[in-house]
């Protein structure tokens, strides 16, 4: 351990020490302006501030002049609440109050790469990092008490940001005396990884859960409020001196190229002009109105190029019958190919899903601006501003130094959006121009180019005994890659910045198999993936929409389950309980059908008449440690074969539960949103280019729609590591949904979504 | 280009647009607010709402040329954190919001209605608020502000 509490060796800085221990950078003498400005957090990070690397306390946290306490996140809250918990971690600790903590978020300025939003692991990755880099700062701070007060460490305790010994509280120090508006200057255990898995701990061995006051209370959200009242900008308010607007002009017909380009054609529109390289295209005009319109008004000549796609209607006998680039097999249990010779009966089903687009509330917008000495700042919505920097440095071809990108709430994130296509393209037009440039894309951008979730078909089969039970298990998806492109911006390959303007390019291969702990005496899952319908600049490139793969995998495995169920003549959930191995997993089994009054039986439920049928289903699914199950009760409208999926039981084990509304909301929002993906999200598309281009053609639920009541029942466990709860939520919904379809009409539909003309075809 | 002169939040801007030019651009780049929000352009999302004369209408194709000397409210002029509107005071108390990008559709268009319609059943609310978009998915927490606001505004 002698790497820690080793100083960085900064000229200009002298060290305090304290038993022998460099631990604390004082930096140039603080002026009064500096002392009241430390609030902003943004003075320090100028000023004496040790470099911002990872395996460096001050890159997480700081004490201001004030005692209050800066948390600098290399993350960012998508609107969860995120920010809300990762304060409250901090502050715990700590030992400080939680109004005394700000979280600074996904601002390459003052955050290392911790990933951005990823795979829900904003607490269990992100937090845990803070949680760590906090009790090392408060360990830290301990000991310089110690030295103050010239006690022992151990004869000392933190109240309230206070370090004071215990037989005597008249002997204290404030964290604000011990280092208040100075920098930690603490080296950490740091494991050489950025992004999700960066971890730096310290010496210090985080609090015991029983002693938590701050974590796992319900503390609100202070960003709602700016929000309701305006006075916060979106990234699409951000407005920079001299900027000029632009709007992407992308080909009709997927795969077409440029011939050329008639930049007369917009002459009459006022500073409006064309940039061009290779086939990128792009207009700009000093007013926003003016580049809408020189989009609109721009004679481009496209080559004739043939049509990239195959008819929509045959997409999943096409992925049947695709090559198969890659192959992923899960470590077989048993002998699947032998107990399958030798079952009474076989069960076999395919289930196929859609391409679905992200298809964010607005079209992404990124402003960027190339200061005179070269310095690029791009302001976007990202998830992921540390790998949208490295994406827009590549981009440009400067260094990763010489540009900062700042995340700025923008109009929704759910995965790799639109947002960091259009924070490259933004850069490519401000090099162009020479001015700042504010991007935001038009509706059709959003939703017919954004990178889409891969469509996919699934096939299981289940042999079956001459008792009845079920001898071996076989599950295989088959589709388009997760990561076509890839799940950040930092590869111009993997941007449509790159595409258009013919760089390499390097497709990837990834999708996924079950998450359940299902024991079956033999037992085999696997996943292929099949290259994309166009290589370069498809609007049917494939990455992450929320939940990847997870909906499509989980829609077809835990309807099979309530497949075998029927064929067995059982109850669905007796069925999962009978196989289900993880006590967890069976926990959040129990918990849901307990809340939701589930009545043992088998599907379909008898006796239905009359116009409206009434059903329900349950289904489950694991996720990185996270576990969630779900009762869904639907309702049925037989003659329009509309659902009304009226209520839904949520069991919801994450580990620890930092804050139990912020969880609350998140499940809410997972659940209509998968919903809405359920019923109604289909990316259409003609042979030559997506067809769903705006809310009418890629509708999403609405507010008539919703379901009456969403029961979220909270398995917490304090003394488990906390999991994440981004997207378990979204996982379990299709097949419930699809369950309970089966239940209340007899109908097993095995094709998201499950739209209302579908659902009727299926009954009649 | 004309010239007109808008009235936004009880005060008065003169700009030079384009006749055509929709409204919402003149309120986000020439009167400079951070309301509404461009979503479609299309008048399917709402994200644009805006009150002209006390009626919710989507900016993205209302043209500027249109206004006349209508007065337009926008969200940032229906209340203020000193003097909340009910609906506001609502979105905070619920917790309302994930990116709050949809925002402006959701309390235009409730605010209207609350104002016309008093004590609105669950139904009603519902079908005042059809066609409104939100994708983070918030319809659980809109609908239970909307319904705090009700009770508010009596
Ligand atoms: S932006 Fe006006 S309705 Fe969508
Ligand atoms: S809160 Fe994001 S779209 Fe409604």
């Amino acid at each position: 351990m002698t790497k820690m509490e080793k100083p960085a060796n900064f000229s200009r800085r002298s060290f305090l020490t304290t038993g022998g221990a460099l631990v604390v950078s004082i930096g140039m003498p603080i002026s009064a302006e500096t002392l009241l400005s430390i609030n902003t957090a943004f003075a320090q990070a100028t000023a004496t501030r040790p470099p911002l690397v990872p395996n460096q306390l001050s890159s997480y946290v700081a004490i201001n002049a004030d005692g209050s306490v800066s948390a600098f996140f290399g993350k960012m809250d998508m609107g969860q609440g995120l920010y809300v918990s990762i304060g409250q971690m901090v502050a715990e600790e700590l030992d400080v109050p939680f109004e005394r903590v700000t979280v600074y978020m996904a601002d390459t300025r003052t955050s290392v790469n911790q990933g951005g939003a990823s795979g829900s692991t904003g607490i269990q990755s992100g937090g845990k990092q803070m949680r760590a880099a906090s009790a090392e700062a408060r360990r830290v701070l301990v000991e310089m008490g110690a030295q103050k007060l010239n006690l022992p460490a151990d004869q000392l305790t933190v109240a309230d940001g206070v370090v004071q010994a215990k037989s005597d509280p008249a002997k204290r120090a404030t964290y604000a005396e011990l280092i208040g508006g100075r920098h930690f200057n603490v080296e950490l255990e740091w494991n050489n990884k950025i992004g999700n898995a960066l971890y730096a701990p310290g010496k210090a061995t985080p609090k015991s859960h029983k002693d938590y006051k701050i974590v796992g209370k319900p503390i609100k959200r202070a960003d709602i409020a700016p929000k309701a009242f305006c006075t916060a900008p979106f990234v699409t308010d951000i407005k920079r001196p001299g900027m000029v607007h632009a709007r992407m002009v992308r080909p009709p017909v997927a795969g077409a190229t440029i011939e050329s380009v008639d930049e007369a054609s917009i002459k009459n529109i006022p500073g409006a002009r064309v940039v061009r390289e290779n086939n990128f295209l792009a207009v700009v005009a000093d007013k926003e109105w003016d580049a809408i319109k020189a989009l609109r008004q721009l004679k481009v000549q496209w080559s004739n190029s043939k049509p990239p796609f195959i008819d929509q209607a045959a997409l999943y006998e096409y992925i049947r019958k695709a090559p198969v680039r890659k192959r992923e097999d899960s470590k077989p249990v048993g002998n699947v190919e032998e107990a399958f010779k030798s079952a009474a009966r076989v069960i076999e089903a395919e289930y196929e899903w859609p391409f679905q687009s992200h298809s964010c509330m607005g079209p992404a917008c990124a402003v960027v601006e190339i200061a005179d000495n070269g310095h690029v700042t791009c302001w976007s919505g990202t998830q992921k501003p540390h790998f949208l920097r490295d994406g827009v440095a590549r981009t440009l071809g400067v260094k990763p130094e010489t540009v900062d990108c700042i995340w700025v709430v923008g109009p929704g994130s759910y995965g790799r959006s639109d947002a960091d296509d259009c924070g490259n393209d933004c850069a490519v037009i401000a090099k162009a121009v020479g001015k700042p440039v504010r991007l935001q894309y038009m509706r059709n951008d959003g939703t017919g180019w954004d990178p889409k979730a891969p469509a996919s078909i699934h096939r299981a089969r289940a042999a079956i005994d001459a008792k009845g039970q079920v001898i071996a298990y076989q599950f295989l998806s088959k589709g388009f890659s997760r990561v076509d492109v890839n799940t950040n911006g930092s590869q111009p390959r993997d941007t449509l910045a790159g595409h258009f303007r013919g760089v390499e390019l390097r497709s990837g291969d990834n999708f996924g198999v079950p998450a359940e702990s299902y024991a079956f005496a033999n037992k085999h899952t696997a996943w292929e993936t099949i290259p994309p319908l166009l290589d370069r600049a498809s609007p049917l490139r494939s990455s992450h929409l929320r939940d990847p793969v997870g909906p499509q995998i989980h829609f077809a495995s835990e309807s099979f389950m309530d497949e075998i169920a029927h064929a067995l003549g059982v109850d669905p959930l007796e069925l999962r309980l009978r196989h289900v191995k993880n006590p967890r997993h069976a926990a959040v089994l129990q918990a849901a059908a307990k809340k939701a009054g589930w009545e043992s039986r088998p599907s379909p439920r008898k006796g239905q008449s009359g116009n409206t049928a009434s059903g329900r289903g349950i289904a489950y699914a694991a996720r990185n440690g996270t576990v969630v199950a779900i009762v869904s009760e639907i309702e049925v409208d037989r003659s329009t074969g509309k659902i009304w999926a009226r209520k839904f039981t949520v069991a919801h084990d994450c580990g620890q539960v930092i804050n139990p509304d912020g969880l609350v909301h998140t499940v809410e929002g997972n659940i209509i949103q998968a919903l809405s993906r359920t019923i109604w999200e289909e990316v259409k598309f003609d042979t030559g280019n997506v067809t769903s281009i705006d809310w009418l053609t890629y509708p999403i639920l609405d507010m008539t729609e919703v379901p009456e009541v969403i029961d979220v029942v909270i398995l917490d466990r304090p003394d488990q590591p906390p999991t994440g709860a981004g997207e378990g939520s979204t996982r379990p919904v299709t097949a419930a949904i699809a369950n309970a379809i089966f239940d209340a009409t007899g109908v097993r539909l095995r094709r998201a979504p499950f739209t209302p003309d579908r659902l009727r075809a299926a009954m009649s | 280009m004309a010239s007109f002169t808008l009235d936004v939040n009880g005060k008065s801007h003169a700009i030079d647009a384009d006749p055509d030019m929709p409204l919402l651009y003149a309120l986000k780049n020439d009167v400079g607010l951070n309301n509404p929000q461009f979503g479609c352009g299309l008048a399917q999302c709402g994200a644009c709402t805006v009150h002209l004369n006390g009626q919710p209408i989507r900016s993205c194709v209302t043209p500027v040329s249109a206004v006349g000397d209508g007065k337009v409210v926008t969200m940032s002029g229906l209340g203020t954190p000193e003097k909340p509107h009910p609906l506001q005071t609502a979105y905070v108390a619920e917790q309302v919001t994930q990116c709050g990008y949809c925002i402006n559709g959701w309390v235009m268009t409730a605010a209207a209605f609350l104002r016309d319609n008093k004590k609105p059943t669950d139904e009603q609310i519902k079908q005042a608020l059809h066609g409104i978009k939100c994708r983070c998915g918030t319809h659980m927490n809109i609908l239970r502000a909307v319904k705090r606001a009700a009770s508010m505004m009596g």
